[in-house]
């Protein structure tokens, strides 16, 4: 076979944004190969400067669609860290829910609907319908309860509106949270039906290992998306929220002049895979047990496992959730009113998006308008490593040819569940 | 009869008002039996270039951007303006109030003058090509847009409420979140969206832009009741209109 490879997918399709890629290759010698991000910039930080506290979660969360809660938590954390604002233990758990409903949203539209397609050879989820009719169902109501789930809690199913500074403005009732419980018990089954789906195609998952940085949050109780520290396996100790900045080390890539990230390695991962290597011990029993069927051990380092990782992820949350709500109704639901002033300060808020950790900073003037905005997203995170894992990747496969090349490389970056529109401040571009 | 062709495009936004074409869930596959998509970056791997109904995510930021939204609308015997941001350039447009120098200067620092970090104006799609139909927003609301699709694909005109918020607002029963110090959009919004934000004990912040004439006296009544000003209104109206409103008292 030809050791000649002129890959450009222009816009990578089954993302989130705009990517992509590039391979030039001539007798089997690489000349090039590159993960581009051409996404218009939006320029949010710069935006948002001026703002009232109480205005900031409402456009951030704009930033994406699909992580729209993320963007809103991460954001009303950092403002309540700045503005030394208390949340009651009712309207954090919650916002755990809340959060977990846009997990579970995230994780299905992407296993489902972008992903697992291509285990099945399939060029989208549409035509699968007639081949796999009772999967393809069990995905699309798995899904639609995830947003319904984000409507009862969140108020919308994307771009949340009950989530202000210092609480919510709304709260289910104790009848509405008891039908959400009976519904997710009944997700599970659906839940059970696309893991035996996507099992039975799981030999097609590329074979390929990379070692890497895994970096997420942390927290001692819990296998956690909303409350911990920084975490890695080659941290040396756990760091606050409030440092990440000396976690994210944003750098201007020395060949494309742009800029990625990189903690303790050349590069990082973040995202399920990275959660699941750092906590595994904290799942569930069920996620656990799921996890050993895919054969997915921590230390894991195929980054194709990250959709596998998401899956036994969905088990959990819904497991934990309903389990969390068995607690807000053993203590009954109260209504609160929320009361906060603006004053002068800076914080940090941090949370695990469904595609990896996010960072949210701003600091306010003393009348509580926003004078300084600075966001890391997950997939400007993940940049660098999925541009490693290309350098390593394609060598090994190029005697398959371009089309499986550029089929492999596509699922690469598929895996990570990218979402490009995150592109806040951070572009890596080298146009040919 | 073939069916008629959907392509489904994305400028810059969140993506969310595609998502919630996704979040149609089971109808949705009821909706792609009446028509063909033979385009969508976000959900499919296929890409076309023929197509009738073009519907277009996002505002315009870019001249590169501009150009090809110029192209489908060569293409698209009817063009859709999906979302906040494509009816009326929604929070992009915030950029639009500052210096676009000293915005890239704030986000990309001494990267900032690197051309494919450029920036023009932001603009909503009906401010580069003609536009046969809006869909407002942010994001737009499922049985709105499968009503709008369906009427198009009738030959019909679909009829967009021409009320104001309030109006749904309060045939839910909902207090006046005015009377909790919150600035409330409701007396100058458009409709259509059940009054969702107030409903949830949240103000409307203008998402579906300005009511085509909205009653700015009784809108001023309101305000002078709670002592505010035409200004304190149009502060909060920033979020999703920047400084384009439909009067300048």
């Amino acid at each position: 076979m030809s050791k000649d490879l002129n890959i450009n997918v222009k816009h990578v399709t089954r993302v989130e944004g705009h990517g992509n890629i590039v391979v030039d290759a001539k007798n089997g010698k690489i000349e090039k190969c590159e993960w581009q991000v051409p996404e218009a910039p939006r320029f949010f930080e710069a935006m948002v400067r001026g703002l009232d506290y109480t205005d900031i979660q409402t456009v951030v969360s704009r930033i994406c669609g699909i992580c729209s809660i993320t963007h809103s938590l991460a954001a009303t954390k950092a403002i309540e860290d700045a503005l030394d604002i208390e949340v009651s233990e009712q309207a954090d758990k919650l916002r755990i829910l809340m959060h977990y409903s846009e997990q579970l949203q995230s994780h299905t539209l992407h296993v489902g609907y972008l992903a697992v397609p291509d285990f099945f050879g399939a060029p989208s989820v549409v035509p699968l319908v007639p081949k796999a009719t009772e999967e393809v169902l069990a995905i699309v109501r798995a899904h639609r309860v995830a947003n319904e789930w984000s409507d009862l809690i969140a108020g919308r199913t994307t771009h949340p509106v009950t989530l202000i500074p210092g609480g919510l403005t709304k709260i289910p009732t104790e009848q509405q949270l008891r039908d959400q419980q009976a519904v997710l018990k009944d997700t599970l089954k659906d839940l059970a039906a696309i893991a035996e789906a996507t099992l039975s195609v799981a030999a097609n998952i590329p074979d390929f290992e990379r070692d890497t940085e895994y970096v997420s949050i942390t927290h001692p109780d819990v296998y956690t998306f909303y409350h911990g520290d920084i975490t890695s396996q080659d941290a040396k100790e756990n760091v606050h929220i409030r440092d990440w900045e000396s976690v994210a080390n944003e750098y201007v890539h020395p060949q494309s002049t742009a800029k990625w990230c990189k903690w303790n390695r050349s590069e990082y991962a973040c995202g399920a895979l990275a959660r699941f290597n750092n906590n595994a011990d904290q799942l569930t029993d069920n996620s656990k047990a799921l996890a050993k069927t895919f054969g997915l051990e921590k230390g894991c380092c195929n980054p194709y496992m990250n959709t596998i990782a998401q899956l036994i992820e969905c088990v959990h949350i819904v497991e934990t959730s309903i389990q969390l709500i068995d607690e807000l109704l053993t203590t009954g639901l109260k209504a609160e009113t929320v009361k906060t002033t603006g004053k002068a300060g800076k914080g940090s808020g941090c949370v695990e998006a469904p595609r990896g950790i996010l960072f949210h900073t701003y600091e306010f003037d003393k009348n509580g308008k926003c004078v300084g905005a600075n966001c890391c997203i997950p997939t400007n995170q993940n940049h660098a490593n999925i541009q490693a894992d290309f350098e390593k990747l394609v060598p090994e496969i190029i005697d398959e040819g371009e089309d499986a090349v550029r089929q492999k490389m596509e699922m690469l970056v598929r895996s990570y569940d990218p979402c490009i529109s995150c592109s806040t401040h951070m572009l890596n571009v080298d146009f040919v | 009869m073939s069916k008629p062709r959907v392509a489904i495009f994305d400028f810059a936004c969140c993506e969310g008002c595609q998502l919630q074409i996704v979040n149609l869930e089971e109808e949705l596959l009821n909706l792609i039996d009446v028509v063909d998509v033979v385009e969508w970056r976000e959900a499919m791997s296929e890409q076309s270039h023929e197509y009738d109904i073009a519907i277009i995510e996002g505002s315009i930021t870019r001249e590169e951007d501009a150009k090809r939204l110029e192209i489908i609308r060569s293409r698209a015997k009817i063009l859709i303006a999906l979302g906040a941001c494509a009816t009326m350039g929604g929070v992009n447009k915030l950029k639009n109030n500052f210096d676009l120098n000293e915005v890239k200067e704030c986000v990309y620092g001494d990267d900032a003058s690197m051309p494919h970090l450029d920036t023009a104006m932001t603009k909503g799609v009906d401010e580069v090509v003609e536009v046969d139909a809006m869909i407002h927003g942010c994001p737009i609301d499922r049985k709105e847009f499968t009503y709008i699709i369906r009427s198009l694909l009738m030959g019909k005109k679909p009829e967009i409420p021409e009320w104001p918020v309030c109006v749904e607002c309060k045939a839910k029963g909902n207090p006046c979140l005015w009377e909790y110090d919150q600035v409330c959009l409701g007396p100058v919004i458009r409709a259509g969206c059940d009054a969702r934000c107030p409903s949830n004990g949240f103000r409307c912040f203008g998402c579906r832009g300005y009511v085509d004439n909205p009653n700015i006296n009784a809108a001023k009544d309101v305000i002078d009741k709670y002592g505010l000003t035409v200004e304190d209104l149009k502060e909060k109206m920033i979020l999703f209109g920047s400084t384009k409103g439909p009067t300048n008292e």
